[in-house]
C-alpha cells in the first residue's frame, strides 16, 4: 500500500513534467494549423511522428487527470460513495484513453 | 468514529483566506476543469476518426458559443495549472518555501498565466470568430 502511494506521487510528477512539454506543443501545434477543417486535421494526425506525439500527449494528460481526480475524490468524497465514485472516474479515464488511441490509429491508417 | 463522520479536508472554514490558499484552491479547480475539458478532446478526435460527416457535426458543437466559452476558460485553466504546477515541482525539490518567496512566486505565476492566456487567445481568435 505504501509503495502504491509513492508510485502515485512519483508518476504524478513524471506525467506533470512530460506535460510541461507536450501540453504547450499540442496547443501551439493546433493554433498553428491553417484551419481546423477535416482535411487539415486528418492529414496532420496521419503523419506518424505527429500521431505518436498526439497519443503521448493525450495519454499523459489522461493519466495525470486520473491521478489528480483520484486525489480530489479522496479529499471530498467520503463514506459509502467513495469507492464507487473513484471506480467510475477511473473507468471513465480508461475509456477515454482507449477511445483516443483508437481514433488516432483509425485516422493514421485511414489516410495511408 | 465511523468513517462517515470523519472530517474531510481541506477544512476551509478554519482558515483565513490568504493568497496561498486561494492559489492552491485554484490549482485544483483548474485541474478538475481540465479533466472535464479533456472530454472535448476525446469527442473531437473520435469525430475525426469517424469521417467528414461526424467531424462536421462535432465542429458545429465545438464552435457553438457555450462550448467556445468553455474552451476559452480551459485555455486559461491550462496555463494557470501549468505555471502553478511548476511552482509545486519547485516546492517538491525544496525550493521557495519561505513566506516571502512563496508570495512572490504566487504573483509571478498569476502574471505568467495571464500573459500566456492572452497571447494564445490572440492566436486562437481566428478559429473562434471564423467558425464554419
Amino acid at each position: 500500500m505504501s509503495r502504491h502511494a509513492t508510485n502515485h506521487w512519483r508518476n504524478q510528477r513524471l506525467t506533470a513534467i512530460s506535460l510541461l512539454a507536450l501540453g504547450p506543443w499540442f496547443l501551439l501545434k493546433l493554433l498553428s494549423l491553417p484551419d481546423l477543417g477535416y482535411a487539415t486535421v486528418s492529414s496532420w494526425i496521419a503523419q506518424p511522428t505527429q500521431a505518436l506525439l498526439l497519443l503521448l500527449f493525450a495519454w499523459c494528460a489522461l493519466w495525470h487527470s486520473a491521478q489528480g481526480v483520484q486525489v480530489v475524490v479522496e479529499d471530498y468524497v467520503g463514506g459509502r460513495l467513495h469507492r464507487p465514485t473513484a471506480r467510475l472516474l477511473q473507468a471513465a479515464h480508461w475509456a477515454a484513453a482507449l477511445a483516443v488511441a483508437w481514433a488516432i490509429w483509425a485516422i493514421a491508417i485511414g489516410a495511408a | 468514529m465511523s468513517s462517515h463522520d470523519r472530517p474531510l479536508s481541506p477544512h476551509l472554514q478554519v482558515y483565513r483566506l490568504a493568497l496561498g490558499t486561494v492559489l492552491s484552491g485554484l490549482h485544483r479547480i483548474a485541474g478538475v476543469a481540465l479533466s472535464a475539458s479533456s472530454l472535448l478532446l476525446v469527442v473531437w478526435l473520435v469525430a475525426a476518426a469517424r469521417g467528414p460527416d461526424t467531424y462536421a457535426a462535432a465542429t458545429r458543437f465545438l464552435s457553438s458559443v457555450p462550448v467556445q466559452l468553455v474552451l476559452v476558460a480551459a485555455l486559461a485553466a491550462f496555463w494557470y495549472h501549468l505555471f502553478a504546477g511548476v511552482r509545486h515541482l519547485a516546492w517538491d525539490a525544496g525550493l521557495g518555501f519561505e513566506k516571502a518567496a512563496a508570495r512572490k512566486s504566487g504573483l509571478v505565476i498569476i502574471t505568467l498565466a495571464f500573459l500566456a492566456s492572452i497571447s494564445t487567445l490572440a492566436l486562437a481568435w481566428r478559429f473562434l470568430v471564423a467558425s464554419p
